[in-house]
C-alpha cells in the first residue's frame, strides 16, 4: 500500500506529527530504529513541559506512543536506510524492507557526539558514558572526568559532584559558554577542578577504563588523570546523514528547514532536534510535528489528491 | 516463561548453575530506556524455551553490580555454562537482543 505519510522516528516530533496526521485523516506509519521516546527517555523527570510540572520521560513517551496508536498510527520498528523519490510518490527503503508514501517527515533526532578517538565505542559501559544522569550512580566517591564546555557538561560535571569523590571538567576553550549561574556553582564545589585548552586525546584500560591522556592545546603538554569514568559531553549530531543525497543539510549536518518544515525535497519534512534551529526542547519538537503534519497534510491535498468527476478524454 | 527477579540470594541458582542460558538484564526504576525494553525482554521470555531472561534491580544489588563491573545501564550480560559470553549496553532492538544469545 502507499500510506499517505510516513514519518521517521518515534521521538516526540515524530509521534506528535503522527496524532496531527491521524487527525487529519491520513494514514501513517511510524518507523523507529529502536523503540519509541527517542532521547527524552533519558531523562528522568521533566519540569519544564507545559502544564506538566513532572513527568518522566518514560511517561511522557508511553503516553504519546499510546496516544499516537490509538488514534490510528502505525508503528514498525526497523532503521530507515534512504529514501528514494520518484513516480509521484517517495519510497522509504529500510535494512529489510521499503515502504512508500505520499509524503515523508524526517523526525530523526540526534545522537551523542563521540570524541572520535581510539576504543572510546569498545569503552562504553566500560568507564565511557554520554550520560551522567543516567550512569552517575555507578561512580559513587570515585574519580571522574566531564568533557565540554556547553550547558550539558557544566550541568553533568555539578551532578557528579555531589556524588563522586572528584570530578575534573576538561574544556578545549579557557572560558564557557554555558549558562553563568552553573558556571559559578561550578566553581564553588571543592572537588571540581577545571582542566582548560585541553583535549582528551588517549583513553587508557586494562578490563575498563583506568586512565585518560590530556593534551594541552597551547603548548602542546600531555598529562594522565587517574579517573574511572569519563562522561563525554560535546553536544549532539543529527541523524541525517542518510537522507542527504535527497535533501539540504547544513554544514554541521541539520537539515536546512524553516519553521514551516519543509525541506529542499517538495513533500519531504523535518520536524524537531534534526532540522535547524534556534531551541531544541520538548515543547519545540512537539510543535514541529504538529507543524510538519499540517503542511504534509495540505502538501499531499494540493498534489496527489485524484480529481473528481475528471471526464475521460 | 516470564523475566524472574533475581537478587545476589538467588543469583548463583538462577544465573551461574542454570542448565540453558540465561540473559540477565541490570536495570533501575528510573531508567527510561531500561523500562522501554523491558516489553521487548517479556516478549522475548514468553516466547521461547531455548534461554531464560532474569532482571537485576541495580539499586538494590551493589555487590552483583561491583562483581559483573555494571557502568551503564541498560546493560544485558548473557551467561552460558555459568560463564559471561556477550554483553550489550544501552537500548537496542529486539533483534539485537535476540541476536547477543546467538553468538
Amino acid at each position: 500500500m502507499v500510506y499517505d505519510i510516513i514519518i521517521i522516528g518515534a521521538g516526540p516530533a515524530g509521534m506528535t506529527a503522527a496524532i496531527y496526521a491521524r487527525r487529519a485523516a491520513k494514514s501513517v506509519l511510524v518507523l523507529e530504529a529502536l523503540n519509541y521516546g527517542g532521547q527524552i527517555l533519558n531523562t528522568p523527570d521533566i519540569e519544564n513541559y507545559p502544564a506538566r510540572a513532572h513527568i518522566s520521560g518514560y511517561d511522557f513517551s508511553t503516553t504519546l506512543y499510546e496516544q499516537a496508536k490509538e488514534l490510528g498510527a502505525q508503528f514498525i520498528f526497523e532503521k530507515a536506510v534512504g529514501i528514494k523519490d520518484g513516480n509521484g510518490k517517495k519510497t522509504v527503503v529500510t535494512a529489510k524492507n521499503s515502504y512508500e508514501a505520499k509524503a515523508v517527515i524526517l523526525a530523526t533526532g540526534s545522537a551523542n557526539r563521540k570524541l572520535g578517538i581510539i576504543d572510546e565505542e569498545k569503552l562504553l559501559g566500560k568507564g565511557v558514558s554520554y550520560c551522567a544522569t543516567c550512569d552517575g550512580n555507578f561512580y559513587r566517591q570515585k574519580v571522574v572526568a566531564v568533557v565540554g564546555g556547553g550547558n550539558t557538561a557544566i550541568e553533568d560535571a555539578l551532578y557528579l559532584s555531589n556524588l563522586a569523590k572528584k570530578v575534573y571538567l576538561i574544556h578545549r576553550r579557557d572560558s564557557f559558554r554555558g549558562e553563568e549561574t552553573g558556571v559559578n556553582r561550578l566553581i564553588a564545589k571543592d572537588n571540581v577542578e577545571f582542566i582548560f585548552n585541553s583535549n582528551v586525546t588517549r583513553l587508557i584500560y586494562d578490563k575498563r577504563l583506568s586512565a585518560i591522556e590530556v593534551t594541552n592545546k597551547i603548548d602542546g603538554s600531555v598529562k594522565t588523570l587517574e579517573i574511572n569514568g569519563l562522561f563525554v559531553a560535546v553536544g549532539r549530531v543529527p541523524e541525517n546523514q542518510n537522507f542527504a543525497e535527497l535533501i539540504k543539510l547544513n554544514d554541521a549536518g541539520y537539515v536546512q528547514a524553516g519553521e514551516d518544515c519543509h525541506t529542499s525535497c517538495a513533500g519531504i519534512f523535518a520536524a524537531g532536534d534534526n532540522r535547524t534551529k534556534a531551541l531544541r526542547q520538548l515543547v519545540t519538537a512537539a510543535a514541529d510535528g504538529a507543524m510538519a503534519a499540517t503542511e504534509a497534510v495540505k502538501y499531499i491535498n494540493n498534489n496527489c489528491a485524484r480529481p473528481k468527476n475528471r471526464k475521460e478524454d | 516463561m516470564a523475566v524472574i527477579e533475581v537478587t545476589k540470594e538467588n543469583f548463583e541458582k538462577e544465573v551461574l548453575q542454570s542448565e540453558i542460558p540465561v540473559l540477565v538484564d541490570f536495570n533501575a526504576g528510573w531508567c527510561g530506556p531500561c523500562k522501554s525494553m523491558r516489553p521487548m525482554l517479556d516478549e522475548l521470555a514468553d516466547n521461547n524455551n531455548k534461554y531464560k531472561i532474569v532482571a537485576v534491580d541495580i539499586d538494590e544489588e551493589d555487590e552483583l553490580v561491583e562483581e559483573y563491573e555494571v557502568a551503564s545501564i541498560p546493560c544485558l550480560v548473557v551467561f552460558k555454562n555459568g560463564k559471561e559470553t556477550n554483553r550489550g549496553v544501552g537500548l537496542i532492538p529486539k533483534d539485537s537482543i535476540a541476536a547477543l544469545m546467538e553468538d
